[in-house]
């Protein structure tokens, strides 16, 4: 029989945190932030088709960082969890708070029990119906939610890009502004000039006549957005 | 994560979403083995797809029957399964309904998870999938025999197939009907139909075998101008998959019924 050597849980703890933490500062960072039309996610990613940014059901999309895997598999229990509660019962009870609470609760069992924690971050947003509120939840590697208004950033830059969103953000953007000053934003935490074509970005458009307000923003229309 | 049972040695996330329901929560899904024929459950009656020049029309009557009984007059029986592709069913009305529920999941969960739309092919073979997992209700009478077309983005045209049962899967190269009406709304097709038909005819021509198919079977309603029961038509082409107006299909009814009466 082996014995374990006694490590301090505040110890395990803080060597978890910090090797997440490592992880995420490696990779890139994703904003999202609430426009006049909705709500949108952006982030620089020099793949055109590993996303970081996705939809997840009718008014709800989710955005990670850190390590790609893992977060892709947070992706699709995402949508697994919404298809089979929307089907269950109604689509309209499909809400980004449960998502939010059972991404929280795994995460937090996987830092707590796993080997190693997720190296991750990501946010889910729900885009209001008429008259509602929208809703962006930021869930972090051990499981801690917050509900967070207007805008946030996470990932390898999180502090210097919300700083930068923070000095320029004003509610009741439009698009092609919330576009533009969102890559200002990236650019400057980055310390370098993001291209145009190096930016994935989404949305939830309220405006949107389909049941699915997710829509992916072309490369095409990033650019046109960044002009106009 | 939990992930569904997959055998030893499979990799990837499995993009089904019917697999999923039947792995979590199979108590949710419509097969039922139960003997169900004896219970007079609503039946819907014709369906038909026909091809034209830009894609597919995907045409049904509105009417639901229960024995000698109408149901339901402004049943629905004709959906877009997603934006390219539509189905359309006949026979128990209830089993239908929840199939074409679990088929529209099926392709819109397959699309979030992989980020890509399943191919036509692959829709109608998935299709054919569900159907034969319907077969234990089928042979006790719950028989669902669907229509499938939709527009092909990669052949850059229109396709229809039909259903048997049993998940027998063929495909058609003009026009086809089924259910109760099937046989007269068939027959009307193959005096009209022509290739590279417009669309105002195609959609004519489908209210015409649909009023035929009324004056023949009991259990197919015919349109009805007094209440405004007008069959339910779906236009597939490059541009989506749209219900046509109801100012469209009455104009094509009128159209026909003008015909009659001259």
């Amino acid at each position: 029989m082996s014995f374990m050597p006694y490590v301090p849980p505040e110890q395990l703890m803080k060597d978890r945190s910090e090797f997440a933490h490592k992880g995420i500062a490696r990779g890139k960072s994703v904003i999202g932030l609430e426009y006049a039309g909705g709500i949108l996610f952006i982030a620089e990613n020099p793949s055109a088709t590993l996303h970081k940014i996705s939809e997840i059901y009718d008014r709800i999309a989710f955005a990670g960082v850190g390590k790609y895997s893992e977060f892709e598999d947070l992706r699709i229990s995402g949508i697994r969890l919404a298809d089979l509660r929307g089907y269950s019962y109604g689509r309209e009870d499909v809400r980004a708070r449960d998502l939010a609470n059972a991404y929280s609760q795994a995460l937090a069992t996987i830092f707590t029990q796993q080997m190693k924690p997720y190296e991750v971050e990501i946010l889910v947003a729900e885009v209001a119906e008429d008259g509602g509120h929208d809703e962006i939840y930021h869930v972090l590697f051990d499981g801690t939610v917050t509900d967070e208004h207007g805008y946030v950033a996470i990932g390898g830059h999180a502090e210097e890009l919300t700083d930068a969103v923070k000095a320029a953000y004003q509610s009741g953007w439009d698009l092609s502004t919330a576009v533009r000053e969102s890559a200002k934003a990236l650019s400057t935490a980055e310390g370098r000039e993001v291209e145009a074509d190096a930016l994935e970005a989404g949305v939830l458009d309220s405006a949107r006549a389909a049941r699915r307000k997710f829509r992916r923003l072309s490369e095409d229309e990033v650019a046109g957005l960044l002009t106009g | 994560m939990t992930e569904p049972t997959q055998p030893v040695g499979m990799i990837g996330a499995n993009p089904s979403f019917f697999d999923l329901i039947r792995s979590s929560r199979p108590e949710a899904l419509p097969m039922i083995d139960a003997t169900a024929a004896d219970l007079r459950l609503p039946h819907g009656t014709t369906v038909l797809g026909l091809k034209f020049a830009e894609g597919v029309v995907m045409a049904g009557d509105r009417r639901a029957t229960s024995g000698n009984l109408v149901a339901d007059a402004k049943i629905r029986k004709v959906f877009a399964a997603d934006d390219r592709s539509a189905i359309a069913i006949a026979g128990a009305a209830g089993q239908a309904g929840e199939i074409v529920k679990l088929f529209q999941l099926e392709l819109e969960h397959y699309e979030k998870i992989t980020g890509d739309r399943l191919s036509l092919e692959g829709k109608a073979n998935r299709l054919a999938q569900m159907i034969r997992g319907n077969l234990p209700a089928a042979m006790q009478g719950l028989v669902v025999v669907p229509l499938f077309g939709g527009f092909d983005e990669r052949r850059g045209e229109g396709r229809i197939f039909y259903y048997d049962a049993t998940g027998g899967r063929w495909e058609e190269d003009d026009y086809q009907t089924t259910g109760s009406g099937g046989l007269p709304a068939k027959n009307s097709l193959k005096k009209r139909w022509r290739l590279g038909l417009d669309r105002t005819t195609a959609i004519r021509i489908a209210a015409e075998a649909l009023i035929d198919a009324s004056e023949d079977d009991t259990a197919t309603g015919g349109p009805d101008a007094t209440r405004r029961i007008f069959p339910n038509v779906v236009v597939i082409t490059a541009d989506g998959a749209h219900d046509a107006p109801e100012t469209e299909v009455a104009a094509a009814v009128e159209a026909v019924w003008g015909e009659r009466s001259a």
